[in-house]
């Protein structure tokens, strides 16, 4: 059968009875998510939805019947017109089967609960106190479920087996065998997702560990997602390690400004400092993970190099200032030239606000000569898009480019001939497209705004800083044509200001008021004058984000294409 | 909703209010004589007398860091004295101990612990709250500095302040 014939048939529903009460699933609705979306949790840690199901924690233990059959085969109808159901003698695992017609479920039964707590007390015989020492703490499934489901004291008399801890299992990740529980997800993680199977348990019974292959390591792209989907202590991030307990971590919804990606995340953070980045359900992006390259890079918004305070060319240096000075100053600059004199180098990093503004200040000054930095890299069949600029889609869309850096050539030789004379450098180094130091140095007019010091920021006549990915509000358009929204984690540093603040007061600078006070009347502004966002607005973006453009081909081969062109 | 107060009914006795003021003066007076002859005692002459002596058992004064028997650091920077401490007088910075240190099984230990005197509360929440019973309220009271910054307790003066806890803590020794 084709995919389209069944998206379209209606799912047979089957009756299942939970706790007492019938609801209605889906025909291949596994048990444990049908009691689950009937309110009755129940507890699971090898069990993960995106991964299969080998059934070895038992802890979602539960009661289960099948329908009474007649003579007939015809199951046997109750005083209610419901079937009457035949209880097992035995508890079933609720992860490695699928509802079934006329099925009754009991979560909460005695045979279950004492189930659970045998569950609990065989998983915590051997499993050490290290929880004032472990990363998981806070978050960790075996506290969470040992205080529900299990007992309070230990009748474990025995000598703890002794397994081997605080492993380095790959450049990232930390492995602690005594904490593991044996779920095996790691392992199904690896082989099912990241495709790169190096994880598996060796020896017997109680002295069972998990290992990986003799010679190889954790060191895949995707090796922190194990550690997100470890219940337990077993598998702690070495980057994250002993930096912060989780319970102080603010978390912001946001998303991956690494690739066109987008990857979903939530950043943990506290007093407005980043401590870490973890993956984000939404099914039309990430499915429920990310890669370790997203993932860590976010140190450089704490760096040294990070421009603090607005920087004017007083005489033949840099000298710093204040806002209204330097954006005047800046101003002033670029009104010595005419719109064909100027170019504009903005970046695939900013948000749609800001590359509408830029579009808007092309415009103000009369500029043609505008576009984006290309940034590439390799890609995965995965998550890692192969565009390293997470809005390649948002310039497009709003005009500030056409082919990602085909206008590139035209700025240097424009540089070189000395026919551009003024340069507004947004968020990228002017130095990474092929001009030299001396030619920055002999321009009039080097506007740049950048959050972090680089090779041409020296060379600037005005210097403002601006903000990074959680340090600001905004949105932009993944590679797969899903708009997003960032939300603002932590403040940005010293007198760094939002970038589309700067922007507004730059065109303010030349026009006067333009009606724009919050990022949301950027939006506004933007949705009314661009049929693809019309209606929307930051908030009604949501979580999830919102399809805004139909992308045919995938972006990797498109962006490819385009690049060979501009290199032409 | 207003309360009416009774006033109460006065017997002439009462109304006449001399014998109140007689007995009063009777008190005073012998509290008087008390005095000149030395028997009541109201006022303890600190710093040079103190109460020390008669501390309670359950008195809480300055919160302090104990060491083990074999002088490790009792506290693993779990932070939760951090998370429970009502003023946030509590800052910590958790380290790692190095391969091949002596108390490499352990990991974790404090890198910095700061405990802010001018917020400290002497609540002993920090001490009911830790799993290692790395931190005691001792019965020192008078934390006094010139700066804030003297008011600052950092880990070695709460150290100093907390010296050796024997213990049975044993969870960290090498299993067998």
């Amino acid at each position: 059968m084709s995919e389209q014939v069944s998206a379209s048939a209606p799912p047979q529903m089957v009756n299942v009875q939970i706790n007492g009460v019938w609801h209605e699933f889906p025909k291949g609705t596994r048990v444990i998510e049908a009691c689950e979306k009937a309110g009755s949790y129940v507890p699971r840690y090898c069990y993960h939805k995106k991964l299969s199901s080998p059934g070895n924690c038992r802890m979602c233990l539960i009661e289960m019947g099948l329908p009474k059959m007649g003579p007939d085969r015809k199951p046997e109808l109750g005083a209610d017109g419901k079937p009457v159901i035949n209880w097992m003698p035995r508890p079933q695992i609720s992860c490695a089967q699928d509802v079934s017609e006329g099925m009754g479920i009991r979560t909460d039964s005695p045979l279950a609960q004492e189930c659970r707590k045998g569950v609990m007390e065989f998983l915590l015989i051997n499993h050490p106190l290290d929880c004032p020492i472990c990363d998981q703490a806070g978050e960790c499934r075996l506290q969470e479920f040992s205080v529900e489901y299990g007992r309070a004291d230990s009748r474990f008399l025995e000598n703890k087996v002794k397994k081997p801890k605080n492993i380095e299992l790959g450049p990232r990740v930390t492995l602690d065998d005594e904490r593991c529980i044996l779920c095996s997800r790691c392992i199904r993680f690896c082989q099912e997702v990241a495709q790169d199977d190096v994880l598996g348990f060796v020896d017997r019974g109680s002295h069972s560990v998990l290992t990986a292959h003799p010679g190889k390591r954790l060191e895949n792209n995707y090796s922190l997602n194990t550690v997100d989907i470890c219940p337990v202590g077993a598998l702690t991030s070495s980057d994250f390690r002993f930096q912060m307990r989780v319970w102080f971590l603010k978390e912001t919804k946001s998303f991956c400004t690494s690739c066109a990606t987008g990857c979903n995340t939530v950043i943990g953070t506290r007093e407005d400092v980043i401590y870490r980045q973890t993956p984000r359900e939404n099914d039309a992006v990430n499915s429920s993970w990310m890669c370790d390259y997203g993932r860590l890079n976010f140190n450089y918004l704490q760096s040294e190099k990070r421009l603090l305070e607005p920087e004017i060319l007083s005489g033949d240096k840099l000298v710093p200032s204040d806002w209204n000075t330097a954006i005047a100053h800046a101003a002033a600059q670029l009104k010595h030239f005419s719109g064909w004199e100027i170019a504009i180098i903005a970046s695939g990093r900013m948000t749609n606000e800001e590359l509408w503004l830029t579009r808007q200040l092309a415009t103000t000054l009369g500029v043609d000569l505008i576009d984006i930095v290309p940034r590439t890299g390799p890609g995965d069949d995965i998550l890692l898009s192969v565009d390293r600029n997470p809005n390649t889609n948002g310039a497009r869309l709003l005009g500030v480019t056409s082919y990602p850096g085909a206008r590139l050539r035209e700025i240097v030789d424009g540089v070189a001939s000395g026919r551009i004379r003024g340069l507004v450098a947004l968020g990228e180094d002017a130095a990474d497209i092929g001009l030299t130091p001396a030619q920055l140095a002999g321009l009039p007019a080097f506007v740049v705004l950048n959050l972090l010091a680089n090779n041409s920021t020296a060379a600037a006549t005005a210097l403002l800083p601006s903000f990074g990915f959680a340090e600001k509000r905004g949105s932009m358009i993944n590679g797969k044509g899903r708009l997003q929204r960032l939300n603002r984690a932590v403040r940005g540093p010293g007198q760094a200001r939002d970038d589309w603040e700067i922007l507004r007061d730059l065109i303010q600078a030349y026009s006067g008021r333009n009606g724009i006070y919050s990022i949301e009347d950027v939006f506004r502004q933007m949705s009314e004058s661009v049929p693809a966002l019309a209606g929307l607005s930051l908030s009604k973006i949501g979580d999830l984000g919102v399809q805004v453009l139909e992308i045919e081909q995938s972006p990797a081969p498109l962006w490819e294409l385009e690049s060979e062109k501009a290199a032409r | 909703m207003a309360i009416t107060v009774s006033r109460p009914k006065l017997n002439f006795r009462e109304r006449l209010y001399l014998p109140a003021i007689l007995s009063g003066m009777a008190i005073t007076m012998r509290h008087f004589k008390n005095m000149l002859f030395g028997r009541t005692k109201v006022t303890m002459q600190y710093p040079e007398e103190k109460w020390d002596s008669h501390m309670p058992e359950h008195y809480r004064g300055a919160p302090a860091l104990v060491r083990d028997d074999t002088g490790r650091v009792r506290c693993v920077a779990c932070q939760l004295c951090e998370f429970i401490c009502p003023p946030r007088a509590i800052k910590i910075i958790p380290g790692e101990f190095p391969a091949g240190d002596k108390f490499a099984k352990v990991e974790k230990f404090p890198h910095e612990f700061d405990i802010d005197m001018i917020r400290c509360i002497y609540c002993g929440l920090c001490e009911e709250v830790c799993p290692e019973q790395a931190i005691y309220l001792r019965k020192d009271y008078a934390i006094t500095g010139f700066t804030r910054a003297d008011m600052v307790h950092n880990k070695e003066k709460l150290l100093e302040i907390g010296g050796v806890m024997h213990g049975v803590v044993l969870k960290w020794n090498e299993k067998k």
